[in-house]
């Protein structure tokens, strides 16, 4: 073997053809990703920005705080916004404590075994089933067998079985970044699992749960499918500026469900209308997420250990 | 501290002991929550699945005519192709910019960048799918129309595009997930024989993580298969074998969406949607059995 290459240092740091291309390639695939990336950055703006445009002549507070009219092609949301906070906060009422005491469980009692394997592929199978079908057992279970009727709390139900993976996720995550040492401290001074849990596990973890909390109101506010059959109706005349206006077991309006009826069911709307409902639901969405990634950021900045 | 802890369960006051029962009770509802979708919604539909429901013509023929008056048909071939073609479609429009988004922000970019990114993704995640559906219906309508000259937009290419928008987020996230599960010694390695960035991607990162990216694209695609407002709005609602991308389909979901207000309990039509119902969380069900399994194979090594 010859091993008697002679390199000079300046041969060996001068770029062959080999390097050049090596660095062209580099230098192409970094615009062409950054381009890919950016463009997903597009649809967001120029969707929120479209709706905006087009809703702008109807945008005011009295759209808000006023009933559909003329058979909905008028008037404002008054029905459908209160209809969507009662299915939200319904929802989160059966599905905060199941969720959050899930996670408890998942990551605080269970062994590693087959159970909390089967365990953790039900909480990723419950996320994947597909909304139409949570209608379905929606309708099945809450309308039919459980005789609730088509009402609010029929939907909140299939609406809090669906968002509960995002509330167990997020918890399980917060509850994760407790420190081991802090339970074995409070173990050792002779407290209970629950003891633990309460008094160490939970506070030290609220605000992790929280944002879990808030993106289950903003995923619940969003959908649609699940009430259709369950307890959303097309239209609903209810009382203005009465925030009890709703009967927990009568059905209610909601604002995805009245987007949808207005931009298929309902012919000759007001110019603007549809887009102004879009974009209070798009808004509503946005505002609740952003402010759990605020909290997100937040507790980032001012962790304690 | 098994012994401290066993000892310490023995003798706890009574709201100790039903605390813990409803802690485990809520940890297993997720268990009683699927066998419960599936029981509920068989229940539906089962009486007609075993007795009257010719499964062969449901699976094979295209004859969807469940109003008809003296010749009902339920063939879901048409709608079960619609779903899947929707989803291919849309697969391959979000796969190369999900995964080339994913390599970017993990491989390329500054940490600030990647930070903000990872919210603008989260935020495209969040906007609800009627919204989507009604984007389909306006803005993208009017584009198809203008640009390939279509006497209607609301296309599967329509569809697509919306279901490629709602799933580009997770593949993107789930892909991200699985780059940085790579040991960072794999790129140091590479990067001191002298490769380049890309060429690190390309020929160490890619085949590494080539299962948890495979998770990401079938999660991104179990999305699309379940998805619903959005392609009811969007597919221009006919039920038909699409012959390309500018043809109208008619999806599983967006059949139930349809017509489940329109029937009357009991009767056969309605024991049908729920069937499909059966059929729709078979299929998501398999497909995240096996997203699932490819990551815990991932994890194990």
């Amino acid at each position: 073997m010859n091993t008697d290459i002679q390199v000079s240092p300046q041969e060996m740091f001068t770029e062959t053809p080999i390097d050049r291309q090596k660095r062209r390639i580099e230098g192409i695939m970094r615009v062409f990703l950054l381009v890919i990336t950016s463009m997903m950055i597009l649809p967001l703006l120029l969707i929120i920005g479209y709706l905006l445009y087009k809703a702008l002549p109807v945008l005011s507070f009295e759209f808000l705080f006023t009933n559909p009219k003329d058979n909905m092609r008028a008037g404002g949301l008054w029905a459908p916004f209160l209809g969507t906070i009662y299915l939200v906060v319904v929802s989160l009422l059966v599905s905060a404590p199941i969720g959050v005491f899930a996670a408890v469980y998942l990551n605080e009692y269970a062994r590693e075994n087959w159970f909390t394997r089967i365990t953790n592929l039900a909480v990723v199978n419950l996320a994947g089933v597909p909304s139409i079908v949570h209608a379905l057992f929606g309708v099945g279970a809450f309308v039919l067998f459980a005789g609730l009727g088509e009402s609010i709390l029929a939907a909140s139900l299939t609406l809090a079985i669906m968002t509960l993976p995002v509330i167990i996720a997020s918890t399980t995550e917060a509850l994760k970044a407790v420190p081991m040492s802090f339970r074995e401290a409070c173990w050792n001074l002779g407290a209970t699992r629950w003891q633990t849990i309460r008094r160490i596990v939970l506070p030290n973890s609220i605000s992790g749960i929280l944002t879990g909390v808030i993106l289950q109101v903003s995923r619940a506010a969003g959908e649609t499918a699940p009430i259709m059959f369950t307890g959303a109706v097309f239209y609903k005349a209810i009382a203005e500026g009465n925030l009890f206006a709703y009967n927990i077991m009568e059905q209610c309006m909601a604002l995805s469900l009245h987007l949808f009826t207005i931009s298929t069911q309902v012919p000759d709307v007001t110019e603007g209308i549809p887009y102004g409902t879009a974009i209070v639901l798009v808004a509503t969405v946005l505002l609740v997420n952003a402010a759990s990634i605020a909290l997100r950021v937040y507790l980032r900045t001012r962790k304690k250990w | 501290m098994n012994i401290l802890r066993k000892k310490s369960t023995a003798n706890l006051p009574f709201s100790e002991t039903a605390i813990e029962l409803f802690i485990r009770l809520c940890g297993i509802s997720s268990i009683l929550f699927v066998f419960g979708i599936f029981f509920f919604v068989f229940r539906e539909g089962a009486g007609f699945l075993f007795n009257g429901l010719d499964v062969k013509e449901f699976l094979t023929s295209v004859e969807w005519q469940p109003t008809s008056l003296n010749n009902k048909r339920y063939g879901a071939f048409a709608l079960i192709v619609g779903t899947f073609s929707v989803t291919i479609l849309a697969m391959c429009l979000a796969v190369p910019f999900g995964l080339g988004a994913a390599v970017f922000v993990s491989e390329f970019c500054s940490p600030k960048f990647r930070e903000t990114f990872k919210i603008i993704i989260e935020l495209l995640a969040a906007i609800p799918s009627v919204v989507w559906g009604f984007i389909g219906l306006t803005l993208m309508n009017q584009l198809i129309i203008v640009v390939f000259k279509a006497p209607i937009g609301l296309t599967m290419l329509n569809g697509g595009i919306m279901l490629a928008l709602m799933s580009v987020p997770i593949i993107v996230s789930i892909a991200e997930d699985a780059l940085k599960a790579v040991p960072d010694s794999y790129r140091e390695a590479a990067e001191a024989l002298g490769a380049t960035r890309w060429q690190v991607v390309y020929r160490v990162l890619l085949p590494a993580a080539k299962n948890g990216l495979l998770a990401a694209v079938l999660l991104g695609a179990a999305r699309s298969i379940g998805e619903t407002m959005a392609v009811l709005m969007a597919t221009g609602h006919s039920v038909n074998i699409p012959s390309g991308p500018l043809s109208w389909i008619r999806t599983l979901t967006a059949t139930i969406a349809a017509e489940l207000g329109e029937v009357a309990r009991g009767d056969e039509h309605y024991q049908v949607l729920f069937i499909i119902g059966i059929l729709l969380f078979t299929i998501t069900f398999v497909v995240n059995l096996i997203a699932d399994l490819v990551i815990k194979g991932i994890r194990q090594e």
